[in-house]
């Protein structure tokens, strides 16, 4: 049972030889990017902490190093990236539309929330 | 493979029935579309989080205050690093897997059983970090009290500003106050273990003690947790109703009750899935020792548990992130 494998990452900028090749260069790959969020996470550098779009510029970094690990674990520890096209699109499609839709919703609504919390009559720290 | 379609009757016979119009089996669709609706569940917790968390934005604990134990070092300050090492043993298990099935596509029975082996144990080691991180988190380091209005307020030192272990300060009171069992009175009602140290003692102990202060919930501008001068805390104390003791689904330690409650429910729904993935693993182990996927022909099966193994750890790559780092 032949299988034919997509054997570049990083749009063809790094290349392997086999397979397991790969799979090895994308452990390592992945293992750098936790190994820099948990730096990160430990050092929280004061220039990070700025806020942006609601968020902390840091917390923002760690979500899209989440993405990207994410990313890097469907395509090439799941074959993703052997798949037919249309095979792919309708697995991560809907997550794509339906995701952010429901985050979305939710931020806005605790957010609104908060500030009736913070400003409305009902004391609730006591 | 995406070159298959040469002429018109071919790409009229495509969906016809009698092939792979997507170039995957059933079995493999199936198993993804699955993974698909099971990540739709998850992101509906993680971002049921989300919304307890910008609901609370300026009293959410802080996790790396939360989760800083590390085993065999006691009493050391260690955040992040055991949960570190958890994801690195979820991805390297992950790794094993692809392993096998690699060696599942060439055939080779015995690496494939090798490989899904080291997968079983990877997640073993996992389940039994997850059950020590439980542990910790239910058994709780210090203990705080809760007010009225169910605000926590926690203990520290004037000097260090670190947190300070209720067992260090309380005053001793005697009391004949025992858990009431339902053996000894009405057989339906019952109550909890009781704190080690009554309300009055801990309020004794605090007052006697001009070194302690309070620690609230709420953050200031900086994010770290407001302390209050001594007059104040005082008054505070006052306030409180209840002795915590750890964590439970009703009250925590660490601060909001929703905090424990999604910990609980997030990592113990994750739990569960790797749980089972282990199960299945196990299962797919010892059918390729027996060999039915040889007499079978193809090492399918071991790609279609492979996805679902990937899935839970692509899951707790998004739990880690937004329960340890964000």
């Amino acid at each position: 049972m032949a299988v034919e494998h997509k054997l570049s990452i990083f749009r063809g900028y790094l290349t392997f030889k086999s397979i397991t090749q790969k799979i090895w260069g994308v452990l390592i790959f992945l293992s750098i990017v936790t190994l820099i969020e948990v730096v990160l996470g430990i050092f929280k550098p004061q220039v990070l902490m700025n806020t942006f779009l609601g968020m902390k510029l840091l917390n923002w970094i760690f979500i899209i190093l989440t993405i990207i690990k994410a990313y890097y674990i469907a395509w090439d520890f799941m074959h993703l990236r052997d798949e037919r096209r249309n095979f792919t699109s309708s697995i991560v499609l809907p997550l794509l539309i339906l995701i952010p839709y429901l985050v979305f919703i939710l931020l806005i609504e605790a957010d609104y929330i908060y500030d009736v919390m913070t400003d409305g009559f009902v004391s609730w720290n006591f | 493979m995406d070159a298959t379609l040469t002429n018109q009757s071919e790409n009229e016979n495509i969906w016809g029935g009698g092939n792979k119009p997507l170039n995957a089996s059933y079995g493999k669709m199936m198993m993804w579309f699955f993974i698909v609706s099971d990540a739709l569940t998850f992101s509906g917790f993680l971002a049921a989080y989300g919304f307890s968390r910008f609901k609370y934005i300026d009293s959410w604990p802080i996790a790396d205050e939360v989760f800083n134990h590390f085993p065999f070092l006691h009493g050391v300050d260690a955040p992040m690093y055991y949960v570190a090492l958890m994801t690195f043993v979820l991805i390297f298990s992950s790794v094993t897997m692809v392993l096998a099935v690699d060696a599942g596509h060439h055939m080779k029975k015995n690496k494939v059983a090798f490989y899904m082996l080291l997968t079983v144990v990877g997640g073993a080691v996992f389940l039994g970090s997850q059950a020590w991180e439980w542990k910790n988190f239910i058994n709780g380091q210090y203990g705080a009290v809760e007010t009225k209005g169910g605000q926590i307020l926690q203990f520290v030192s004037a000097d260090t500003g670190k947190r300070v272990n209720l067992s260090s300060f309380a005053a001793s009171i005697p009391t004949d106050r025992a858990q009431h069992q339902s053996k000894n009175g009405v057989w339906y009602v019952t109550e909890s273990t009781l704190p080690t140290y009554s309300l009055d003692e801990v309020k004794a102990g605090f007052l006697a003690n001009d070194q302690l202060l309070i620690k609230t919930q709420q953050n200031d501008e900086q994010g770290h947790k407001i302390v209050l001068n001594r007059e104040v805390s005082i008054n505070k104390i006052s306030q409180a109703v209840h002795v915590v003791e750890g964590a439970n689904l009703i009250r925590n330690e660490y601060g909001s009750p929703l905090f424990g409650n999604f910990f609980f429910f997030i990592t113990g729904f994750h739990g569960f899935h790797v749980f089972t993935g282990v199960l299945i693993n196990l299962i797919i182990f010892f059918n390729v020792v027996i060999g039915t996927y040889e007499k079978r022909g193809h090492y399918e099966m071991v790609e279609k548990v492979g996805l679902y193994w990937h899935f839970v750890d692509l899951v707790w790559v998004f739990v880690f992130t937004f329960f340890y780092l964000v």
